[in-house]
């Protein structure tokens, strides 16, 4: 048996680890691999949720983040991609203009 | 006492936490990506302890499969090269490092001082997909229905975006052809 609360860690460990790499890399790419990394993170807690209280919706609720980080990924790389097409550059400091 | 349980928690826990940081302290796109297949093929498995038998296989099948591909995919077709340190980026590296760590150890702290040491069962919960489905089909049948509008809005938004604009717009001059 596991206590909740080492779930619950491990949780908030890779919830840090996304944020800390939303704000130390350069590259547009690995920042969007951070926000996934957090969005894990988040699924985590829920899940550990879920069979703590023994709610079964928290299981649906990840099912529903999980349809969010698709749709969220597949628009992002669009974008990322056409930000590629106009800068030729993926680093985020020179991507310091909306206008193109 | 040692279960079995906590020492798979233990080992999939493991892997995750090598994972992130791995994420952090790679500098090429492509190692991060695959550091981070790595944390949720074992997220996959913290997920099968937990009895999420669905979750488990959704998180391997569309996240470690569909999204990480795409991310390869794009990592790829962008040619992506390792990515150079600014000034901006060793700052965010002095305050990220230290803000991390002081998080992570705030949050351990509370979480463990003031929760409970009550486990959570393996199996406590049925996660199959019979269960999951008919609570999906019933209870949450309206927000299912809007999520397949939100993937339709997300595949036709992403075809607007990647498409290559078109050379010479109708309103604009057209190009001279030498």
């Amino acid at each position: 048996m596991v206590p909740l609360s080492y779930y619950l860690v491990l949780s908030g460990f890779l919830f840090a680890c996304g944020v800390t790499g939303f704000l130390i890399k350069r590259n547009i790419l690995t920042i969007f691999m951070s926000i996934e990394l957090m969005l894990n993170g988040v699924n985590l807690s829920f899940v550990a949720f879920a069979a703590h209280w023994h709610a079964l919706a928290g299981q649906i609720f990840v099912f529903f983040v999980m349809v969010v980080a698709a749709a969220e990924a597949a628009v992002g790389l669009a974008i990322i991609i056409a930000v590629y097409r106009t800068r030729e550059t993926l680093n985020v400091d020179q991507v310091n203009l909306l206008k193109l | 006492m040692i279960s079995v349980h906590l020492i798979l928690f233990l080992a999939f826990g493991a892997v995750c936490v090598a994972g992130a940081i791995n994420l952090l302290a790679q500098t090429h796109p492509i190692n991060s990506a695959l550091s981070l297949i790595a944390v949720m093929a074992a997220l996959a498995g913290e997920y099968l302890l937990l009895g999420a038998e669905f979750v488990a296989a959704v998180q391997v099948i569309v996240y470690a499969g569909a999204i990480m591909v795409l991310f390869v995919f794009v990592i790829m077709l962008l040619n992506a090269g390792v990515e150079e340190r600014t000034q901006g980026s060793r700052v965010a590296v002095l305050i990220g490092i230290p803000g991390m760590l002081l998080g992570s150890v705030l949050v351990a702290w509370v979480l463990l001082r003031h929760s409970g040491t009550e486990a959570v069962a393996a199996g406590a919960l049925p996660g199959d997909p019979k269960t999951i489905g008919q609570l999906l089909f019933h209870e949450f049948l309206l927000p299912f229905e809007i999520t397949s509008i939100l993937i339709l809005i997300a595949i036709m938004g992403a075809v607007v975006l990647a498409s290559k604009p078109p050379t010479s717009p109708a309103g604009g001059p057209a190009r001279k052809v030498d």
